[in-house]
Protein backbone atom coordinates (compact mmCIF):
# COMPACT_ATOMS: atom_id res chain seq x y z
CA UNK A 1 0.00 0.00 0.00
CA UNK A 2 1.52 3.42 -0.95
CA UNK A 3 0.41 6.23 0.19
CA UNK A 4 -0.28 9.36 -2.12
CA UNK A 5 -2.60 12.69 -2.55
CA UNK A 6 -4.95 10.73 -4.84
CA UNK A 7 -4.93 7.29 -2.95
CA UNK A 8 -5.95 10.01 0.24
CA UNK A 9 -8.48 11.46 -1.48
CA UNK A 10 -10.02 8.12 -2.89
CA UNK A 11 -10.20 6.65 0.21
CA UNK A 12 -11.91 9.82 1.50
CA UNK A 13 -14.72 9.29 -0.97
CA UNK A 14 -14.94 6.11 -0.94
CA UNK A 15 -15.53 5.70 2.82
CA UNK A 16 -11.74 4.75 4.00
CA UNK A 17 -12.57 1.49 3.50
CA UNK A 18 -9.40 0.43 1.39
CA UNK A 19 -6.61 0.71 3.58
CA UNK A 20 -4.81 -2.31 4.64
CA UNK A 21 -2.67 -2.99 7.96
CA UNK A 22 1.04 -1.65 7.64
CA UNK A 23 2.43 -4.73 8.88
CA UNK A 24 1.57 -8.45 9.19
CA UNK A 25 1.42 -10.00 12.55
CA UNK A 26 3.51 -13.22 11.37
CA UNK A 27 4.47 -16.40 14.02
CA UNK A 28 8.05 -16.82 14.61
CA UNK A 29 9.90 -19.17 12.56
CA UNK A 30 12.47 -21.31 13.25
CA UNK A 31 15.60 -19.68 12.29
CA UNK A 32 16.75 -16.41 10.50
CA UNK A 33 19.75 -15.10 9.39
CA UNK A 34 19.85 -11.89 11.69
CA UNK A 35 17.58 -11.60 14.55
CA UNK A 36 17.62 -8.21 16.53
CA UNK A 37 16.20 -7.54 19.87
CA UNK A 38 14.24 -4.87 20.53
CA UNK A 39 11.27 -3.22 18.31
CA UNK A 40 11.88 0.83 19.26
CA UNK A 41 12.91 3.46 16.61
CA UNK A 42 16.78 2.09 17.35
CA UNK A 43 15.70 -1.31 16.30
CA UNK A 44 12.96 -1.10 13.26
CA UNK A 45 15.16 1.47 11.62
CA UNK A 46 18.13 -1.37 11.52
CA UNK A 47 16.04 -3.61 10.48
CA UNK A 48 14.49 -1.74 7.39
CA UNK A 49 18.15 -0.88 6.46
CA UNK A 50 19.44 -4.26 6.77
CA UNK A 51 16.44 -5.08 3.87
CA UNK A 52 16.91 -1.47 1.95
CA UNK A 53 20.72 -1.29 1.92
CA UNK A 54 21.82 -4.58 2.52
CA UNK A 55 19.09 -7.32 0.45
CA UNK A 56 19.00 -9.13 3.32
CA UNK A 57 15.40 -10.61 3.98
CA UNK A 58 15.36 -13.21 6.50
CA UNK A 59 15.13 -11.35 9.36
CA UNK A 60 13.24 -10.96 12.99
CA UNK A 61 12.72 -8.07 14.94
CA UNK A 62 11.51 -9.39 18.40
CA UNK A 63 9.37 -6.46 20.57
CA UNK A 64 8.41 -7.90 24.17
CA UNK A 65 5.66 -5.48 24.09
CA UNK A 66 3.96 -3.55 21.07
CA UNK A 67 6.24 -1.94 18.31
CA UNK A 68 7.43 1.68 19.30
CA UNK A 69 6.27 0.89 23.07
CA UNK A 70 9.17 2.63 24.16
CA UNK A 71 11.16 5.62 24.20
CA UNK A 72 10.09 6.18 20.43
CA UNK A 73 6.98 6.37 21.47
CA UNK A 74 7.17 9.09 24.52
CA UNK A 75 9.70 11.48 24.07
CA UNK A 76 10.21 15.34 23.39
CA UNK A 77 10.94 14.36 19.48
CA UNK A 78 13.37 16.79 18.51
CA UNK A 79 15.65 16.64 15.41
CA UNK A 80 19.00 18.07 15.22
CA UNK A 81 22.54 18.20 14.49
CA UNK A 82 24.53 20.88 16.62
CA UNK A 83 26.94 18.20 17.96
CA UNK A 84 30.65 19.62 18.98
CA UNK A 85 33.16 16.57 19.16
CA UNK A 86 34.43 14.79 16.31
CA UNK A 87 32.52 11.60 16.28
CA UNK A 88 28.96 12.88 17.14
CA UNK A 89 29.40 15.88 14.88
CA UNK A 90 29.40 13.70 11.41
CA UNK A 91 27.38 10.94 13.12
CA UNK A 92 24.47 13.34 13.76
CA UNK A 93 25.06 15.06 10.71
CA UNK A 94 24.58 11.71 8.60
CA UNK A 95 21.61 11.63 10.66
CA UNK A 96 19.77 14.97 9.55
CA UNK A 97 20.58 14.16 6.09
CA UNK A 98 18.46 11.04 6.55
CA UNK A 99 15.67 12.74 8.28
CA UNK A 100 15.45 15.29 5.53
CA UNK A 101 14.62 12.76 3.19
CA UNK A 102 13.01 10.11 5.43
CA UNK A 103 9.44 10.58 4.10
CA UNK A 104 10.39 10.38 0.59
CA UNK A 105 12.07 6.82 1.45
CA UNK A 106 9.84 5.52 3.79
CA UNK A 107 6.40 7.04 1.80
CA UNK A 108 5.30 8.37 5.15
CA UNK A 109 4.46 11.13 6.85
CA UNK A 110 6.99 11.82 9.53
CA UNK A 111 5.72 15.40 10.17
CA UNK A 112 9.15 16.25 10.01
CA UNK A 113 9.33 20.00 10.65
CA UNK A 114 12.54 21.93 10.08
CA UNK A 115 11.54 24.74 12.43
CA UNK A 116 14.58 25.83 13.92
CA UNK A 117 16.23 24.98 17.33
CA UNK A 118 17.82 27.69 18.97
CA UNK A 119 20.13 27.11 21.90
CA UNK A 120 20.10 30.40 24.11
CA UNK A 121 23.32 32.14 26.26
CA UNK A 122 23.61 33.85 29.04
CA UNK A 123 26.94 35.39 29.29
CA UNK A 124 30.49 36.39 27.16
CA UNK A 125 31.80 32.91 28.39
CA UNK A 126 28.79 30.96 26.84
CA UNK A 127 28.76 32.89 23.95
CA UNK A 128 32.30 32.19 23.06
CA UNK A 129 31.93 28.25 23.68
CA UNK A 130 28.79 28.28 21.54
CA UNK A 131 30.60 30.23 18.86
CA UNK A 132 33.29 27.57 18.51
CA UNK A 133 30.22 25.13 18.56
CA UNK A 134 28.90 26.83 15.87
CA UNK A 135 32.53 26.83 13.85
CA UNK A 136 32.46 22.33 14.35
CA UNK A 137 28.80 22.73 13.27
CA UNK A 138 29.65 24.58 9.83
CA UNK A 139 33.28 22.77 9.94
CA UNK A 140 31.15 19.20 9.76
CA UNK A 141 29.06 21.17 6.68
CA UNK A 142 25.98 21.67 8.93
CA UNK A 143 24.12 25.06 9.53
CA UNK A 144 24.59 27.44 12.57
CA UNK A 145 23.86 31.07 12.72
CA UNK A 146 25.29 33.38 16.19
CA UNK A 147 22.36 35.56 16.92
CA UNK A 148 22.69 38.67 19.19
CA UNK A 149 20.19 39.53 21.63
CA UNK A 150 18.30 41.65 19.13
CA UNK A 151 18.27 38.31 16.82
CA UNK A 152 16.89 36.31 19.44
CA UNK A 153 14.62 38.99 20.48
CA UNK A 154 12.85 38.58 16.48
CA UNK A 155 12.44 35.36 16.35
CA UNK A 156 11.30 34.51 20.40
CA UNK A 157 10.03 37.91 21.60
CA UNK A 158 8.04 35.87 24.44
CA UNK A 159 11.27 35.32 26.38
CA UNK A 160 12.09 37.16 29.54
CA UNK A 161 15.29 38.92 28.20
CA UNK A 162 16.31 41.58 31.11
CA UNK A 163 15.84 38.58 33.78
CA UNK A 164 18.37 39.10 36.99
CA UNK A 165 19.67 35.74 36.91
CA UNK A 166 19.92 34.72 33.54
CA UNK A 167 19.96 37.48 31.30
CA UNK A 168 19.69 36.40 27.41
CA UNK A 169 23.02 37.25 25.83
CA UNK A 170 21.95 35.66 22.21
CA UNK A 171 21.75 32.30 21.17
CA UNK A 172 23.02 29.69 18.36
CA UNK A 173 20.29 29.16 15.75
CA UNK A 174 20.75 25.79 13.83
CA UNK A 175 17.70 26.29 11.39
CA UNK A 176 17.82 22.94 9.94
CA UNK A 177 16.70 21.88 13.86
CA UNK A 178 13.36 20.82 14.35
CA UNK A 179 10.88 18.47 15.43
CA UNK A 180 9.25 14.99 13.97
CA UNK A 181 6.02 13.06 14.42
CA UNK A 182 7.60 10.51 16.84
CA UNK A 183 5.45 7.58 16.55
CA UNK A 184 5.34 8.01 12.52
CA UNK A 185 9.03 7.32 12.65
CA UNK A 186 8.51 3.89 14.08
CA UNK A 187 5.46 3.05 11.94
CA UNK A 188 7.61 4.27 9.02
CA UNK A 189 10.03 2.36 9.87
CA UNK A 190 7.77 -0.84 10.96
CA UNK A 191 5.85 -0.92 7.67
CA UNK A 192 8.79 -0.09 5.29
CA UNK A 193 11.01 -3.28 6.99
CA UNK A 194 7.59 -5.21 6.61
CA UNK A 195 7.41 -4.31 3.53
CA UNK A 196 10.31 -5.78 2.74
CA UNK A 197 9.91 -9.09 4.27
CA UNK A 198 11.39 -8.51 7.40
CA UNK A 199 9.21 -10.22 10.04
CA UNK A 200 7.93 -8.42 12.87
CA UNK A 201 7.30 -10.27 16.15
CA UNK A 202 5.20 -8.54 19.12
CA UNK A 203 4.68 -10.24 22.28
CA UNK A 204 7.69 -12.05 22.40
CA UNK A 205 10.59 -11.58 24.92
CA UNK A 206 14.08 -13.12 24.78
CA UNK A 207 14.91 -14.67 28.14
CA UNK A 208 18.01 -15.72 27.05
CA UNK A 209 20.95 -15.66 24.67
CA UNK A 210 22.01 -18.73 23.30
CA UNK A 211 25.93 -18.92 22.92
CA UNK A 212 28.21 -22.17 22.33
CA UNK A 213 32.15 -21.66 22.06
CA UNK A 214 31.89 -17.94 21.94
CA UNK A 215 29.47 -18.10 19.10
CA UNK A 216 26.05 -16.73 18.93
CA UNK A 217 23.72 -19.24 17.88
CA UNK A 218 20.26 -17.90 19.07
CA UNK A 219 17.45 -16.36 21.37
CA UNK A 220 15.43 -18.05 23.74
CA UNK A 221 11.94 -16.17 23.73
CA UNK A 222 8.96 -16.53 25.42
CA UNK A 223 7.81 -17.85 21.97
CA UNK A 224 9.85 -20.56 21.75
CA UNK A 225 13.70 -20.99 20.69
CA UNK A 226 14.71 -19.34 17.31
CA UNK A 227 18.18 -19.91 16.31
CA UNK A 228 20.30 -17.00 14.23
CA UNK A 229 23.36 -16.36 12.77
CA UNK A 230 24.01 -13.11 14.34
CA UNK A 231 21.95 -10.96 16.73
CA UNK A 232 21.71 -7.17 17.26
CA UNK A 233 20.61 -5.46 20.95
CA UNK A 234 19.07 -2.45 20.73
CA UNK A 235 16.98 -2.30 24.30
CA UNK A 236 18.04 1.04 25.19
CA UNK A 237 17.54 1.11 29.24
CA UNK A 238 17.13 -2.26 29.29
CA UNK A 239 20.24 -2.63 27.97
CA UNK A 240 21.93 -4.10 31.43
CA UNK A 241 19.74 -6.52 31.05
CA UNK A 242 19.97 -8.20 28.09
CA UNK A 243 23.85 -8.02 27.65
CA UNK A 244 23.90 -9.88 31.29
CA UNK A 245 21.90 -12.92 29.28
CA UNK A 246 25.42 -12.62 27.27
CA UNK A 247 27.79 -12.91 30.40
CA UNK A 248 28.24 -8.93 30.11
CA UNK A 249 28.57 -6.26 31.99
CA UNK A 250 27.92 -2.67 30.41
CA UNK A 251 29.49 1.22 30.99
CA UNK A 252 25.47 1.95 31.00
CA UNK A 253 23.35 3.11 34.28
CA UNK A 254 19.71 3.78 33.62
CA UNK A 255 18.02 6.66 34.48
CA UNK A 256 15.00 8.31 34.48
CA UNK A 257 14.17 11.76 32.21
CA UNK A 258 10.85 13.10 32.70
CA UNK A 259 8.82 15.26 30.11
CA UNK A 260 5.57 17.39 30.12
CA UNK A 261 2.86 18.28 27.44
CA UNK A 262 0.40 21.31 28.12
CA UNK A 263 -3.04 21.42 26.74
CA UNK A 264 -3.41 22.19 23.27
CA UNK A 265 -3.16 25.45 22.82
CA UNK A 266 -3.39 27.89 19.70
CA UNK A 267 0.29 28.37 18.23
CA UNK A 268 2.52 30.29 20.41
CA UNK A 269 6.31 28.24 20.25
CA UNK A 270 7.35 28.42 16.83
CA UNK A 271 10.87 26.70 17.11
CA UNK A 272 12.67 24.70 19.65
CA UNK A 273 13.99 26.59 22.50
CA UNK A 274 16.94 25.17 24.67
CA UNK A 275 17.79 27.18 27.51
CA UNK A 276 20.85 25.04 29.34
CA UNK A 277 21.63 27.34 32.17
CA UNK A 278 17.99 26.66 33.71
CA UNK A 279 18.28 22.88 32.20
CA UNK A 280 15.13 23.18 30.35
CA UNK A 281 13.68 23.05 26.24
CA UNK A 282 10.07 23.34 24.79
CA UNK A 283 8.57 22.78 21.36
CA UNK A 284 4.88 23.47 20.64
CA UNK A 285 3.72 20.29 19.11
CA UNK A 286 1.15 20.45 16.36
CA UNK A 287 -1.90 19.82 18.30
CA UNK A 288 -1.17 22.48 20.58
CA UNK A 289 0.68 21.00 23.23
CA UNK A 290 3.69 22.43 25.07
CA UNK A 291 5.96 19.44 25.30
CA UNK A 292 8.71 20.17 27.33
CA UNK A 293 11.47 18.63 29.84
CA UNK A 294 14.55 18.94 31.40
CA UNK A 295 17.77 17.11 33.37
CA UNK A 296 17.69 13.55 34.51
CA UNK A 297 16.32 13.02 37.65
CA UNK A 298 20.00 11.81 38.83
CA UNK A 299 20.05 8.30 40.30
CA UNK A 300 19.55 4.94 38.44
CA UNK A 301 15.72 3.80 37.99
CA UNK A 302 13.92 1.62 35.82
CA UNK A 303 10.39 3.41 37.39
CA UNK A 304 9.53 5.01 34.05
CA UNK A 305 8.04 7.86 36.33
CA UNK A 306 9.92 10.43 38.16
CA UNK A 307 10.36 12.49 41.59
CA UNK A 308 8.54 15.97 42.24
CA UNK A 309 12.06 17.74 42.85
CA UNK A 310 12.46 17.52 39.04
CA UNK A 311 8.94 18.55 38.04
CA UNK A 312 9.44 21.72 40.02
CA UNK A 313 12.96 22.40 38.84
CA UNK A 314 12.00 22.27 35.42
CA UNK A 315 8.44 23.98 35.86
CA UNK A 316 10.81 26.98 37.56
CA UNK A 317 13.28 26.74 34.45
CA UNK A 318 10.12 27.59 32.48
CA UNK A 319 8.77 30.21 34.52
CA UNK A 320 11.97 32.19 34.66
CA UNK A 321 13.22 31.88 30.64
CA UNK A 322 8.76 32.34 29.31
CA UNK A 323 6.59 33.17 32.38
CA UNK A 324 3.43 33.56 29.53
CA UNK A 325 4.19 29.68 30.53
CA UNK A 326 2.99 30.14 33.65
CA UNK A 327 -1.01 30.59 31.94
CA UNK A 328 -0.72 27.03 30.38
CA UNK A 329 -1.79 23.87 32.26
CA UNK A 330 0.11 20.60 32.38
CA UNK A 331 -1.86 17.88 31.25
CA UNK A 332 0.58 14.89 31.89
CA UNK A 333 4.29 13.90 32.73
CA UNK A 334 6.02 11.19 32.19
CA UNK A 335 9.66 8.98 32.52
CA UNK A 336 11.72 7.68 30.05
CA UNK A 337 14.44 5.10 30.69
CA UNK A 338 17.76 6.42 29.27
CA UNK A 339 20.74 4.39 29.26
CA UNK A 340 22.86 6.55 30.11
CA UNK A 341 27.03 5.89 29.15
CA UNK A 342 29.72 7.04 31.29
CA UNK A 343 31.03 9.36 28.39
CA UNK A 344 27.58 10.45 27.13
CA UNK A 345 28.22 9.24 23.73
CA UNK A 346 26.35 6.28 22.42
CA UNK A 347 28.16 2.59 21.71
CA UNK A 348 27.44 0.74 18.11
CA UNK A 349 30.26 -1.60 18.11
CA UNK A 350 30.62 -5.66 17.80
CA UNK A 351 30.79 -7.71 21.32
CA UNK A 352 33.70 -10.33 22.39
CA UNK A 353 30.87 -12.44 21.53
CA UNK A 354 31.15 -13.71 17.70
CA UNK A 355 27.82 -12.60 15.94
CA UNK A 356 26.67 -10.70 18.76
CA UNK A 357 26.30 -6.95 18.30
CA UNK A 358 25.14 -4.07 20.27
CA UNK A 359 23.45 -0.47 19.70
CA UNK A 360 23.13 1.49 23.29
CA UNK A 361 23.93 3.93 25.50
CA UNK A 362 21.99 7.08 23.55
CA UNK A 363 21.25 8.70 26.87
CA UNK A 364 18.50 11.41 26.46
CA UNK A 365 19.42 12.20 23.04
CA UNK A 366 18.33 8.57 20.87
CA UNK A 367 15.66 10.02 18.76
CA UNK A 368 17.08 12.29 16.37
CA UNK A 369 19.72 9.25 15.92
CA UNK A 370 17.32 6.88 15.11
CA UNK A 371 17.67 6.96 11.55
CA UNK A 372 21.66 7.10 11.36
CA UNK A 373 22.16 4.39 14.21
CA UNK A 374 19.62 2.03 11.62
CA UNK A 375 21.78 3.12 9.25
CA UNK A 376 24.82 2.91 11.00
CA UNK A 377 24.33 -0.75 12.95
CA UNK A 378 23.11 -1.94 9.77
CA UNK A 379 26.04 -1.87 8.13
CA UNK A 380 27.98 -2.88 11.29
CA UNK A 381 25.80 -6.24 11.24
CA UNK A 382 25.82 -6.69 7.79
CA UNK A 383 29.31 -5.91 6.48
CA UNK A 384 31.22 -6.53 9.76
CA UNK A 385 33.13 -3.23 9.27
CA UNK A 386 32.16 -0.01 11.11
CA UNK A 387 30.71 2.46 9.02
CA UNK A 388 32.32 5.43 8.67
CA UNK A 389 30.23 7.96 10.49
CA UNK A 390 29.58 5.91 13.59
CA UNK A 391 33.31 4.30 13.27
CA UNK A 392 34.11 6.08 16.77
CA UNK A 393 30.96 4.96 19.05
CA UNK A 394 33.53 1.52 20.69
CA UNK A 395 32.57 -0.17 23.53
CA UNK A 396 36.32 -0.29 24.11
CA UNK A 397 36.42 3.70 24.71
CA UNK A 398 36.13 2.93 28.08
CA UNK A 399 38.36 0.21 29.04
CA UNK A 400 41.18 1.86 27.06
CA UNK A 401 40.45 5.60 27.44
CA UNK A 402 41.01 6.50 24.20
CA UNK A 403 38.29 8.39 22.17
CA UNK A 404 36.19 8.97 24.42
CA UNK A 405 33.59 11.72 23.67
CA UNK A 406 32.71 13.87 26.55
CA UNK A 407 30.52 16.47 24.66
CA UNK A 408 29.94 18.51 28.09
CA UNK A 409 33.41 18.31 29.21
CA UNK A 410 32.33 17.29 32.41
CA UNK A 411 34.50 13.93 32.83
CA UNK A 412 33.82 10.57 31.60
CA UNK A 413 31.96 9.23 34.52
CA UNK A 414 28.78 7.77 35.43
CA UNK A 415 26.17 10.35 37.21
CA UNK A 416 27.82 13.71 35.57
CA UNK A 417 25.95 13.51 32.21
CA UNK B 1 11.58 9.85 47.46
CA UNK B 2 12.72 10.29 50.75
CA UNK B 3 15.94 8.79 52.14
CA UNK B 4 16.45 7.57 56.16
CA UNK B 5 20.00 8.92 56.77
CA UNK B 6 21.08 6.89 60.29
CA UNK B 7 22.33 10.35 61.81
CA UNK B 8 19.94 13.36 60.47
CA UNK B 9 16.53 10.81 60.44
CA UNK B 10 14.24 10.71 56.82
CA UNK B 11 15.08 13.38 54.46
CA UNK B 12 13.81 14.92 51.09
CA UNK B 13 15.87 13.58 48.13
CA UNK B 14 16.81 16.93 47.17
CA UNK B 15 19.42 17.14 50.14
CA UNK B 16 21.92 14.04 48.78
CA UNK B 17 23.75 13.55 46.04
CA UNK B 18 23.81 10.95 44.24
CA UNK B 19 27.28 9.04 43.29
CA UNK B 20 25.84 5.67 42.05
CA UNK B 21 25.88 1.58 42.53
CA UNK B 22 28.01 0.84 45.89
CA UNK B 23 31.23 -0.54 43.65
CA UNK B 24 33.21 2.60 45.46
CA UNK B 25 33.30 0.81 48.10
CA UNK B 26 35.66 -1.88 46.60
CA UNK B 27 38.23 -0.09 44.79
CA UNK B 28 40.74 -2.20 43.19
CA UNK B 29 44.61 -2.58 44.00
CA UNK B 30 46.40 0.34 42.26
CA UNK B 31 48.03 -2.63 40.70
CA UNK B 32 45.25 -3.79 39.08
CA UNK B 33 45.09 -4.60 35.46
CA UNK B 34 42.72 -2.84 32.81
CA UNK B 35 39.82 -4.82 33.41
CA UNK B 36 39.38 -4.59 36.89
CA UNK B 37 39.68 -0.77 36.56
CA UNK B 38 37.27 -0.72 33.82
CA UNK B 39 35.03 -3.12 35.62
CA UNK B 40 35.15 -0.22 38.68
CA UNK B 41 34.69 2.65 36.98
CA UNK B 42 32.08 2.24 34.17
CA UNK B 43 30.84 -1.49 33.85
CA UNK B 44 27.52 -1.73 35.90
CA UNK B 45 25.11 -4.52 36.72
CA UNK B 46 22.18 -2.06 36.17
CA UNK B 47 19.82 -3.79 37.96
CA UNK B 48 16.20 -3.23 37.48
CA UNK B 49 15.29 -3.90 41.30
CA UNK B 50 16.94 -3.85 44.30
CA UNK B 51 19.96 -1.88 44.44
CA UNK B 52 22.77 -0.47 46.94
CA UNK B 53 23.97 2.50 45.81
CA UNK B 54 26.21 5.14 47.65
CA UNK B 55 24.30 8.83 48.51
CA UNK B 56 26.13 11.68 50.37
CA UNK B 57 24.06 13.74 52.34
CA UNK B 58 25.56 16.99 51.02
CA UNK B 59 22.46 18.88 52.99
CA UNK B 60 22.82 17.45 55.97
CA UNK B 61 25.15 15.61 58.04
CA UNK B 62 27.90 15.13 55.52
CA UNK B 63 27.87 11.18 55.72
CA UNK B 64 28.37 8.89 52.89
CA UNK B 65 25.53 6.54 52.78
CA UNK B 66 24.94 3.22 51.13
CA UNK B 67 21.33 3.15 50.36
CA UNK B 68 19.26 -0.37 49.64
CA UNK B 69 16.38 0.26 47.60
CA UNK B 70 14.34 -0.50 44.52
CA UNK B 71 14.75 0.96 40.43
CA UNK B 72 11.40 -0.15 39.62
CA UNK B 73 9.47 0.59 42.78
CA UNK B 74 11.04 3.80 44.14
CA UNK B 75 10.80 1.95 47.33
CA UNK B 76 13.57 2.49 49.98
CA UNK B 77 14.48 -0.39 52.55
CA UNK B 78 17.35 1.15 54.37
CA UNK B 79 20.12 2.96 54.96
CA UNK B 80 23.57 2.66 56.59
CA UNK B 81 26.64 4.71 56.98
CA UNK B 82 29.24 3.73 54.32
CA UNK B 83 32.08 3.63 56.72
CA UNK B 84 30.04 0.84 58.36
CA UNK B 85 29.66 -1.03 55.51
CA UNK B 86 33.29 -0.76 54.35
CA UNK B 87 34.34 -1.81 58.10
CA UNK B 88 32.16 -5.23 57.49
CA UNK B 89 33.83 -5.74 54.45
CA UNK B 90 37.40 -6.14 55.79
Amino acid sequence: MRFSALRVLKEGLTGNKGWTPHWRDPQPKDEYDIVIIGGGGHGLSTAYYLAKNHGLRNIAVLEKGYLGGGNVGRNTTIVRANYFLQGNSEFYSHSLKLWENLEEDLNYNVMHSQRGLINLFHSDGQRDAFVRRGNSMVNQGDDAILLDREGVREHLPYLDFEQTRFPIYGGLYHPRGGTARHDAVAWGYARGADERGVDLIQNCEVTGIDIENGKVKGVQTTRGAIKAKKVGIVVAGRSGQVAAMAGMRLPIESHVLQAFVTEGLKPVIDHVVSFGMGHFYISQSDKGGLVFGGDLDFYSSYASRGNLPMKEHVMEAGMTLMPMIGKAKVLRSWGGIMDMTPDGSPIIDKTDIDGLYIDCGWCYGGFKAVPGSGFSFAHLMATDNHHAPAAKYRLDRFRTGYGLMDEEGTGSQHNLH
Amino acid sequence: MRLPCPICGERDRREFYYQGEAVALDRPAPDADERAWDDYLHNRDNPAGETRDLWYHDGGCGSWLVVHRNTITHEVYSAELARDVKGRMK
